[in-house]
């Protein structure tokens, strides 16, 4: 049995302008240890697919569909239930360390009170723990900056001390959502360095939300595209970077610079991301697709395993696109 | 912290001078002098009272006189209509009275304000928050010149539970209806930001964390929300104190509870400007100090105000 | 990758037609249904205290002796003697009182408002936008005029120069306009750091051009809803003031006048003199704060 499994999760949001679907229908599965890439530009939904799962949704958000931890229920799920796994079993990084950090409590209290509720530890084993912690994310002289606020830190060491809340309690699900993305270059490397060396020692699964294919690439088992808060393609990771199998991959893909290669001009993919007010009836990336027929706007073929492993919701076929 | 209370007191202490001075020569641009009467009086007697005031000195020295008077001895000088009393003594009668019903409905007003107002936050859009919305709308257009007689009207009048007047040594008969009358508007302002500001620190992303962490939703409100909301309500409690002290005004005329808004009404009435001025500086050096306070909370609140 | 021109097409007619910040703005503003009341009924309050007068009866300074010294008896509200608020305790007509108490009581509140917009924008904007020892100075001022206790000074100032409209709106306008200022300054110093402020700067744009093009178009909102909620406290202001008996001068009177007045004869049992002027003065109160918050909602989307 998966660890997690998502059945048929649609997020809605009610807003002045209308219902916003972020997430249309999601499936998907990860087992322990695993490591899973969910790739989309900003507005495909990948964040609100994170948060539905944790039971984040902002106040007008609405999520619909199944998802199970460990065989149990925890959409939409009472305090009861969603706290003891939230940070125990499944904990999360944001995206902005700066403003996802308490700025007025000190690192030490906010750090030690999820050790002090979950484990029921005392303040001092709490701190004791959260120092461990702070140094295993490497950050230097941790006993004796624990007890500073955040905006003391910088950038990158801000993002580690949340790295290091999140994995206090050890848990078997790590989801970190664009955790580089609010970073400086080097340090978005040396932070995917270290998440991937944390990810192996605890050898717990992560799901790494991204827009960025390259960071991706380093880290991740398997990647699901999203756009228009639907999957379009679903694959091990090299196998989808050598043959892509859906359009928007390939204008993904495409929109890589590439130092390797010279002379190959950068493409960019024409139009933007579809208005989530009114949710396309057919395929999202129609408009935007060179490929696109009428059938396109009307409908879009489930998503369906082409190869061992490799899932794409497309009309037309390999032979099609080739 | 220290040099921090220090820089303040420097920014404090002129305003104050500031204040004395031109409290001072507004008192002598005035047409007329405190001692013109219907009768004139005769003028030899004019040129004695105002050499007991000091008034035929030039008005230099009679402003460092004054000034002196107030810094190095906290005397605001003789009353100019009561002849044996000083403005101290007409101050230190009723000052007291209106601190403490002051006091005590400034921290009703803060005390269920808060309340008030988080509750309504954390129930967004239920009948509670509609109710507090409601009553906070309605508590500030009800001024408390208006909140006193009806107050009146309803429990000494009509249900008689309630003494209508006096003050018997802030006994809590006494109490309840000048601190009601006083502390309602203040209170449903505080409500109403306090509200606001707790609903927009509630979609922050800190936030977001803490409940990301498995806390349970009082804690994440008590020890995460609330110190950030506060702080918008922190920097309103300034002018709500020194609002406290002047609905004195309305307070002692309502309910004759004797403060210093009775003796600022009759010597406003009386042209007793030594009295007025000495009131006015007092409330004064009380905003300055209040502010103050109110400074060093928030450096206690928000860390990123280093001082 | 070749774009397909009738995707393309496609992809226009999908998009939601743009709409400019004003007139989202108004559209929210018009569906907030407690702003739109608040506009409705100060549009009726201040076409009765401007014409209401025709149909008046009585003057507000004319006495009826009829009533007079019986107000209590014979002072009710009533159609058949021209009191269709009923008299004051003197007999005077309270209809027309409270239509004069009205206008005074909205023109001090509007021209409060009025000087807090003009000499506050103006304060702030130079303050925000100089920046640097004349920011500091000109803030340090505004600090130390807000430890003043104004409520006091209003009063020392009416006593010493004697009550009138010009003295009034003096010391009114003193201590209006210093939260404006702060106000102005701070939407101006945040706005100056701005890109379109940057790049209008780095593209050689003059700097009045930039102040009249980038800087004040955007000041306009916070402006607007702060002097809408200026009205209703510089009323009060003027209420309290009058409650003292130190506000307009007989035969002018204001809504705090008469509402005081009203009020120390309650026990009197003529409940009319209160409850009218306070209703005139509550309704018109309640739209200001309505319409004010509307503005702020619909001029900060981030408050939605």
């Amino acid at each position: 049995m998966a660890m997690l499994d998502i059945r048929n999760l649609s997020v809605r949001f009610d807003t002045p302008d209308g219902t916003v679907t972020a997430v249309n229908g999601v499936s998907l599965s990860l087992d322990r240890g695993e490591t899973l890439g969910i790739v989309g530009e900003s507005g495909s939904g990948k964040s609100q697919l994170a948060f539905a799962v944790m039971g984040l949704l902002a106040k007008n958000g609405r999520a619909t569909g199944s998802v199970a931890f460990d065989g149990r229920e925890i959409l939409n799920a009472p305090p009861a239930v969603i706290n003891p796994i939230r940070a125990q079993k499944i904990a999360m990084v944001f995206q902005d360390p700066m403003t996802s950090l308490n700025p007025y409590m000190r690192v030490s209290d906010q750090m030690a009170e999820v050790l002090v509720h979950h484990k029921g530890m005392s303040k001092a084993q709490a701190l004791a723990e959260c120092v461990r912690m702070l140094d295993a994310v490497k950050i230097p002289d941790a006993a004796g900056r624990v007890r500073l606020f955040p905006h003391e830190f910088s950038g990158g060491m801000r993002q580690r001390v949340m790295i290091a809340m999140s994995l206090l309690c050890r848990p078997e699900l790590l989801i970190a959502d664009e955790p580089t993305t609010a970073l400086d270059v080097t340090v978005q490397a040396q932070i995917m360095t270290l998440l991937g060396d944390l990810r192996r020692d605890l050898g717990m699964a992560t799901i790494l939300i991204t827009h960025d294919l390259g960071v991706v690439a380093g880290f991740c088992e398997r990647v699901i595209v999203l756009y228009g808060g639907q999957i379009m393609e679903q694959s091990p990771t090299d196998p989808l970077f050598a043959t892509p199998a859906h359009p928007y991959t390939r204008g993904l893909l495409g929109a890589i610079p590439r130092v390797d290669q010279e002379g190959e001009e950068l493409s960019a993919i024409p139009g933007s991301p579809p208005n989530m007010t009114r949710p396309p009836k057919g395929c999202p990336f129609a408009p935007r697709c060179a490929h696109a027929g009428e059938d396109c706007l009307d409908h879009l073929d489930p998503l369906t395993e082409f190869a061992p492993g490799r899932f794409r919701a497309c009309n037309r076929s390999l032979e099609e696109l080739a | 912290m220290f040099s921090f209370v220090v820089k303040r007191l420097a920014v404090a202490v002129p305003t104050l001078l500031l204040l004395i001075v031109i409290s001072f020569l507004l008192m002598h641009a005035a047409p007329g002098g405190p001692f013109t009467q219907e009768r004139a009086l005769p003028p030899q007697v004019l040129a004695n009272l105002e050499a007991k005031y000091g008034l035929d000195q030039p008005l230099w020295r009679q402003l460092v006189t004054y000034v002196w008077g107030i810094v190095a001895h906290f005397d605001f000088g003789p009353s100019f209509i009561y002849k044996d009393r000083t403005v101290n003594e007409i101050i230190a009668q009723g000052f007291p009275v209106t601190l403490t019903y002051g006091s005590v409905s400034f921290v009703v007003a803060v005390i269920v304000g808060v309340t008030l107002g988080v509750a309504a936050a954390i129930r967004h859009n239920s009948w509670l928050d509609y109710l507090a919305v409601g009553i906070s709308i309605g508590a500030q257009v009800l001024p408390n010149f208006v909140m006193a007689p009806l107050l009146l009207l309803t429990f000494t009048w009509w249900l008689g539970w309630l003494p209508g007047g006096g003050w018997e040594d802030g006994q809590w008969q006494y109490m309840v209806m000048p601190v009601i009358a006083l502390s309602t508007s203040y209170m449903a302002s505080i409500a109403r930001l306090t509200r606001a500001s707790m609903l927009e620190v509630l979609t922050s992303n800190h936030i977001r964390t803490a409940r990301a962490k498995g806390l349970p939703e009082r804690h994440v409100i008590l020890r995460h929300a609330l110190k950030p909301a506060l702080l918008p309500v922190l920097s309103y409690l300034g002018p709500a104190f020194v609002a406290m002290i002047t609905g004195s005004v309305v307070v002692d005329f309502f309910f004759s509870t004797g403060g210093i808004g009775r003796a600022f009404v009759d010597s406003a009435l009386n042209r007793d400007y030594a009295v007025m001025l000495g009131i006015t500086i007092l409330v004064g050096a009380l905003t300055v100090l209040f502010n103050l306070v109110v400074d060093i909370l928030y450096g206690w609140i928000d860390p990123k105000i280093r001082y | 990758m070749a774009i397909d021109a009738s995707a393309m097409g496609r992809l226009a007619e999908g998009e939601v037609k743009g709409r400019s910040l004003w007139a989202d703005a108004r559209r929210r503003f018009f569906r907030n249904k407690a702003a739109v009341a608040g506009v409705v009924t100060l549009l009726l309050i201040t076409l009765l205290a401007l014409f209401g007068d025709a149909l008046a009866q009585w003057s507000n300074e004319e006495i009826d002796f009829a009533v007079m010294g019986q107000a209590a008896q014979l002072g009710q509200p009533s159609i058949a003697n021209g009191h269709y608020f009923g008299t004051d305790d003197l007999g005077r007509d309270l209809y027309s009182r409270t239509l004069q108490g009205t206008r005074i009581s909205l023109m001090v509140g509007i021209v409060g408002s009025l000087i807090a917009v003009i000499v506050g924008t103006l304060y702030g904007a130079v303050s925000g936008y100089v920046g640097g020892r004349t920011d500091q100075i000109m803030m340090r001022i505004v600090d130390i005029l807000l430890a003043v206790p104004f409520m006091f000074v209003v009063i020392l100032l009416l006593v010493m120069f004697g009550r009138s409209l010009f003295m009034l709106f003096f010391g009114i306008g003193l201590m209006s306009w210093l939260n404006m200022a702060r106000i102005v300054r701070g939407q101006t110093l945040s706005l100056k750091h701005k890109e379109y402020v940057e790049a209008a700067q780095a593209t050689g744009v003059p700097t009045f051009t930039i102040i009249l093009r980038h800087i004040v178009p955007n000041l306009v909102g916070i402006v607007a809803v702060y002097a809408t909620l200026l009205v209703p406290e510089m009323i009060l202001i003027e209420s309290f003031i009058s409650f003292l008996g130190l506000g307009v001068q007989e035969p002018l009177t204001s809504l705090g006048a008469l509402i005081s007045e009203g009020a120390r004869t309650i026990y009197y049992g003529t409940t009319w003199q209160l409850l009218w002027p306070l209703a005139f003065f509550i309704a018109t109160l309640f739209s200001f704060f309505f319409v004010g918050d509307g503005l702020r909602d619909a001029l900060d989307p981030k408050d939605r």
